[in-house]
């Protein structure tokens, strides 16, 4: 078995009975990096520093030094800012900014031992559902390469499914982390906002964007989020709240669990194979004790139309200091899809159109908010596909944004309520892959975990 | 309604050729029509909510942290001149 395909906790196991080397490690997944070249997935690899923060993990791991990521190589969207790396965010207007300063993320993945392997693709901005949007361009699907592997964190996404890296992070202000996910067939985490800080990552919507990341299995996305959450003096977003010991919640079985399956995700538009798939996955769960119902959650179809008025009028907001002369080009730098945003942005803020989108765009999502709020007074989970249909070609939906816009229809309703959500995966449909998604209350990450690890005992 | 493309891309400092100016403008106009779903929904005396963790004015000690030193602070800037950065004429 090669070492690039082990999990976090297998790889920390090893490499603390010392069957191998961190620099084995790195260096088998810089191997991979190379070898699947094609799949656009990293931006920037970080082959040197690598290398050489891994003789350092080496030398630590001998001198009985325990860290929970020791020594393991882990991989960042290229959106989160890393001092002396350059960072991009997969745009033109940032293609030589070099970050004087870290996230805070960043900080705290290398203070608990990690190796940033290097920077992934993305959709420019994270502005996007496919992977395409990059200015670097597009990162393929690694089941098949003709098909989109889901944005915007789509290099990390493939840096995890293709082993090249062993846990990724991303950003998710839409789906951005839930879809690639499915779409790539790992775990992908969207934690409630304010758990994880946003600071020194570069911001898409600032009321949406929620920090988390990709891993091979429910118990390494749990282990990367106790590495990852709680407060941070740089983000005054962040509440003050407790991090779970999340490894607890790994066994504790889903028996006399409430389930609530809501009837709005599984009507028209959602891909058949996908529906039988959830729902053999309930039925499994029920085997395994839990209690699944039906619930409603009566203004989902108001969801797109509600995210793609509020996040547009942030990032309009967000990417209006990018004007070229304290860092960066100037804004004839960016890309189409960024233009968009930022012109549809402008306009539902701008006077005279303010009431009519942006603030009404705003109590819509109280009631949105407001639907899981009831629903979680029912039911401790509830229980919905990720995407409506299987991954689907490259170029297929480049030409019309508003095609591309509805894939996330299942996805925005967490962030707009700022709840948790995972991806877990549940086999392939046509030889591509799907995931089911569950969503709790604000901060109960480590419930999702606990019925996450069902799903994937389940064996799917 | 209809989004002047035109008008917007000046509001935002963007600028746009005219094949982009008539492909944004039709793009952006489908994706306006369907946003306006949400005229469906009365929304009378619903409060609106701009973000979800319920926190308000949240303050820090009136410290000093660390903060870029001059040279760190030009690092990433094209045009600079006796430690600040230049600017085009406003004018």
């Amino acid at each position: 078995m090669s070492l690039n395909t082990l999990s976090l906790k297998q790889a920390k196991e090893g490499l603390s009975k010392k069957k191998f080397s961190s620099i084995e490690l790195v260096n088998s997944c810089l191997s991979e990096i190379k070898e699947r070249k094609n799949l656009n997935a990293f931006i920037t690899v970080c082959v040197k520093e690598a290398l050489e923060e891994a003789k350092e993990a080496d030398r630590r791991i001998k001198d009985e030094e325990n860290f929970p990521l020791l020594g393991i190589p882990i991989s960042l969207k290229d959106i989160y800012l890393t001092k002396g790396i350059r960072t991009t965010a997969a745009s033109r207007v940032l293609d030589n900014y070099i970050p004087q300063y870290s996230a805070t993320v960043v900080k705290k993945l290398k203070e608990a031992g990690g190796i940033i392997i290097g920077k992934t693709n993305c959709d420019a901005w994270a502005h996007g559902s496919s992977g395409e949007n990059s200015d670097f361009g597009p990162t393929k699907n690694p089941w098949d390469e003709e098909y989109v592997p889901g944005g915007s964190s789509s290099g990390s996404a493939v840096s995890v499914a293709a082993n090249m890296s062993l846990a990724s992070t991303g950003t998710d202000t839409g789906g951005s982390i839930r879809l690639p996910a499915s779409f790539c067939n790992v775990v992908g985490l969207k934690p409630t906002y304010g758990r994880v800080s946003r600071y020194g990552i570069i911001a898409m919507a600032s009321s949406l964007d929620s920090i988390g990341h990709f891993t091979k299995n429910v118990e390494d996305s749990a282990l990367m989020l106790s590495v990852t959450a709680g407060k941070d003096p740089n983000d005054a977003t962040m509440p003050d709240k407790k991090v779970d010991d999340y490894e607890n919640y790994l066994n504790k079985g889903v028996k006399d669990l409430k389930i609530g399956i809501p009837k709005e995700y599984f009507s028209e538009g959602l891909d058949k194979r996908i529906k039988e798939k959830i729902e053999r996955s309930i039925n499994l769960l029920e085997a395994r004790g839990a209690i699944a119902e039906y619930i409603s959650l009566p203004h989902t179809e108001y969801a797109i139309a509600c995210y793609y008025i509020i996040q547009p009028a942030e990032v309009s907001s967000n990417l209006a200091r990018y004007d070229g002369i304290r860092y960066g080009n100037d804004r004839s730098s960016f890309a189409d899809e960024a233009k968009r945003r930022i012109m549809f942005g402008t306009y539902v803020l701008s006077s005279g159109y303010y009431e009519a989108y942006y603030k009404r765009a705003m109590q819509v999502r109280t009631l949105i908010k407001k639907d899981f709020d009831d629903a979680f007074k029912k039911v401790d989970v509830v229980i919905t596909p990720v995407s409506p249909t299987p991954p689907w070609k490259l170029g297929e939906k480049t030409s019309d944004p508003l095609a591309m816009y509805l894939s996330d229809i299942y996805t925005v309703t967490a962030n707009l309520a700022g709840i948790p959500g995972i991806s877990i995966p549940m086999g392939l449909i046509d030889n591509l892959p799907a995931g089911i998604q569950i969503l709790g209350p604000h901060f109960s990450e480590g419930r999702l975990f606990q019925v996450g690890k069902a799903v994937e005992e389940s064996g799917l | 309604m209809k989004i002047n493309v035109k008008h917007v891309a000046k509001l935002a400092n963007l600028p746009l050729s005219n094949e982009e100016e008539k492909k944004f403008e039709k793009q952006l106009n489908e994706v306006l029509s369907y946003v306006e779903k949400l005229n469906e929904k009365d929304v009378e005396n619903i409060e609106e909510t701009n973000q979800t963790t319920g926190l308000e004015n949240v303050t820090r000690e009136d410290i000093n942290t660390i903060c870029f030193a001059q040279d760190e602070a030009l690092s990433n800037s094209k045009k600079n001149h006796n430690g600040m950065f230049k600017i085009p004429k406003i004018f």
